[in-house]
């Protein structure tokens, strides 16, 4: 057996490590017990710590993300499964009319610990409305957090960091990643900060910010540009809200070229907010547009289009090409 | 460890979990004959065609899943009776709001079986023509289908047609918002509905039990005021009765009508999942006997209506319809991106036109 986890098995150390430490955390979510939830992120928690800590809900999101929200109330810190991406959109009421603002509504007093996983993205050929990436409606959605990671050490780290946040923090996890690669990892995950990018590789001709299974794609492409003799840096953003602002400066004014790269629509997504940013901030020290490689303005298609329509290799390489001969 | 929907002897197969469903193959030896012979042989075996059509594709798209042509697939092995019967009770220009799991219905309506099977490829020639089969999308978001149905229902009425607009679901749909708040609309404004709801004890792993605490769930239909009828979803005669029974309500201006089609779900929930991990295969293999092909097939035979060579050769034709219809996949012309690009907005905005799909950002090849 190869060494190491899968981003997916160290969302379930996580987890259990959050379930152990803190007797307030609570999972729901549906088939999440005995079946260990589809992507069986919580195989064997029901068995650990019972059904009334790893709870298998009727299919209501609406009402089991507003139930989470009750349990902050009565001082319960839970953590909420999202089947897959789009079916958090019956919760969306519970997190833009309450979630997002109870804070807010407490004059800064009390917030709510709550975490909602979502499974995200495209790459799997799933049917429709398995593939969504609904990140950008969560970071335009004031009061929420909005995370994700890339790999199984980052998986863990920002999850028990998410656990612990005090404010509720949707964490995106990019599914097609689950099993995609192997990592060491600690017996325990220490917390890592919730608002920190990550430099992946170092370089200083162009940078490519991308997040979640993107970062793959990032990477590869950068290994390919460097043939070509360029050095690329890549950076995981990991924080969608709120962004990495003094990375994000840092690297424009390091490096002067940047692509940003993500699979959700173009229109008015992280990247659009990337871009306004750096052109506000230090438009002097770019040497080339900021420029997006994104999914199209439209449904994800289905899975036969679906290699076409997320951004690739290719098309990230060629869009560096662009910014470095700008 | 896990009390509440363990395993049990209530989900064993008997009499009492049909406590209430109404029945034609339940029926006594000579008051079922009977039935069936009020029925017609047309009918009769029209039903039994229906089913067996279902039947084949879903066998073929099970082979087709394993043979990487078609991606995951949910099958709805046991539910044919359910499908064919609630298709058969309604006219053609009646409305149906199919579910995941009633994915090939469309093909009872006319549609060539290789559209719904393009669907699980992931091939956009998938999407059938909604308004001349008056079928609409299949639909994935658990429950939200129901509201839809109330629309077209109410809103025909409106416009003062004759239609009815059916909605399929599961049990497990029955826990969303969306359910109750279709319910309670369409008794309100007295919309010509049918809420078609599988109860086949099972959503994914989720037994029914912690899905609901009522027994039945044709009983929730009170609280809205309008009828809630429970039949046995493995009788193809019987769930045909119950919803041309719901339909001709409708149509008489007496609104709409919960069906509960009370089965069991007999295979996996799709071609994904894997039930050892969370019920016990032996409740399947009890169930077993209640397959609906069988049991009607004995009947028509006992009734004297059909016999069972002909039946035979209904199964057999369907099957060759199917497996020709899977053979067609392989070569189908996909569409390019670009024109899916084109059927998002009548008028396609500059974010989704050719010029802007062609700058390198968003440009596959080159
Ligand atoms: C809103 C929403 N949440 C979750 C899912 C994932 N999901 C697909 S089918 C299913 C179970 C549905 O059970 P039921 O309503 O009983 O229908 P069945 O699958 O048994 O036909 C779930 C949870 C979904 N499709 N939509
Ligand atoms: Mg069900």
């Amino acid at each position: 057996m190869p060494a190491g986890v899968t981003m997916v098995e160290a969302v379930g150390r996580a987890l259990g490590q959050v379930l152990d430490d803190d007797p307030r955390a609570i999972l729901l979510g549906e088939d999440i017990g005995v079946n260990g939830g589809v992507f069986r992120a919580t195989a064997g928690l029901q068995a650990r710590f019972g059904p009334d800590r790893v709870v298998d809900t009727p299919l209501s999101e609406a009402g089991f993300v507003g139930a989470a929200i009750g349990m902050c109330l009565v001082g319960l810190r839970p953590i909420v499964e999202i089947q897959f991406d789009a079916f958090v959109y019956p919760a969306f009421e519970q997190l833009a009319s309450h979630a997002g603002r109870f804070r807010w509504r407490t004059n800064g007093a009390y917030g709510l610990p709550m975490v909602i996983r979502i499974p995200y993205g495209g790459g799997t050929k799933a049917p429709e409305l398995h593939s969504d990436s609904p990140e950008t409606l969560f970071s335009h959605t004031p009061g929420l957090r909005v995370v994700a990671p890339s790999d199984p050490l980052s998986a863990g780290e920002m999850l028990v960091a998410a656990a612990a946040c005090g404010d509720p923090v949707i964490y995106m996890e990019p599914k097609r990643l689950y099993r995609r690669g192997r990592a060491e990892i600690p017996d325990r995950f220490q917390p890592s900060s919730l608002d920190r990018a990550q430099v992946v590789r170092p370089g200083a001709d162009v940078a490519i910010l991308a997040h979640g299974a993107m970062v793959e794609v990032a990477l590869e492409a950068a290994e390919r540009l460097a043939d070509e003799g360029a050095s690329v840096r890549v950076v995981d953003m990991r924080s969608l809200y709120p962004l990495d602002r003094e990375t994000l400066l840092r690297t424009a004014r390091e490096v002067g070229r940047v692509v940003v790269v993500h699979e959700a629509p173009r229109h008015s997504g992280v990247a659009a907010e990337v871009a306004a940013i750096l052109q506000e901030e230090v438009a002097d020290h770019l040497l080339a547009p900021v420029l997006r490689v994104t999914g199209m303005d439209m449904p994800f298609p289905l899975f036969q289009l679906e290699d076409q329509a997320l951004p690739s290799v290719s098309r990230v390489v060629r869009t560096a090409r662009a910014a470095l001969e700008y | 460890m896990r009390d509440l929907g363990a395993e049990s002897e209530d989900l064993a197969p008997g009499a009492e979990l049909m406590e209430g469903a109404s029945t034609v193959l339940g029926l006594p030896d000579h008051r079922r004959r009977e039935a069936l012979s009020d029925l017609g042989r047309p009918l009769a075996l029209g039903l039994f065609a229906a089913m067996a059509r279902l039947r084949a594709f879903d066998e073929r798209a099970v082979i087709l899943q394993r043979q990487g042509v078609i991606g995951t697939y949910p099958t709805y092995f046991g539910e044919e009776a359910i499908q064919a019967g609630s298709v058969l009770a309604l006219k053609d220009h009646d409305w149906l709001f199919p579910t995941y799991r009633q994915n090939s219905v469309v093909v009872l309506r006319g549609c060539p079986p290789e559209v719904p099977l393009l669907l699980w490829r992931g091939n956009p020639a998938g999407w059938h023509d909604v308004h001349r089969l008056h079928t609409a999308p299949v639909c994935v978001p658990v429950a939200t289908n129901y509201p839809h149905a109330v629309g077209a229902a109410w809103g025909s009425r409106l416009l003062g047609e004759e239609t009815v607009a059916l909605a399929y679901g599961g049990d497990g749909s029955t826990s969303e918002g969306d359910f109750h708040e279709a319910c309670n609309l369409a008794a309100v404004v007295g919309a010509p509905a049918i809420f078609l709801v599988t109860n086949n004890q099972w959503a994914i792993s989720t037994p029914l039990r912690l899905q609901t605490r009522v027994e039945r769930i044709a009983d929730k239909a009170s609280a809205y005021g309008m009828p809630g009828v429970r039949v046995d979803g493995f009788d193809v005669f019987a769930c045909h009765l119950a919803v041309r029974e719901a339909a001709a309500r409708a149509r008489r201006g007496d609104g709409p009508t919960l069906v509960e089609a009370v089965g069991y779900r007999l295979g996996p929930h799709g071609t994904a999942d894997e039930p050892s991990l969370y019920r016990d295969p032996e409740s399947a293999r009890r169930w077993g006997p209640w397959e609906p092909l069988g049991r009607a097939a004995a009947a028509l035979v006992d009734a004297g209506l059909a016999s069972p060579e002909e039946l035979g050769e209904l199964r057999a034709d369907a099957a060759a319809e199917m497996r020709q219809a899977g053979d067609r996949l392989q070569g189908f012309p996909l569409p390019s991106l670009e024109d899916v690009a084109s059927r998002v907005y009548r008028e396609t905005p500059w974010t989704l036109r050719r010029e802007r799909l062609r700058e390198p950002t968003y440009l596959e090849e080159g």
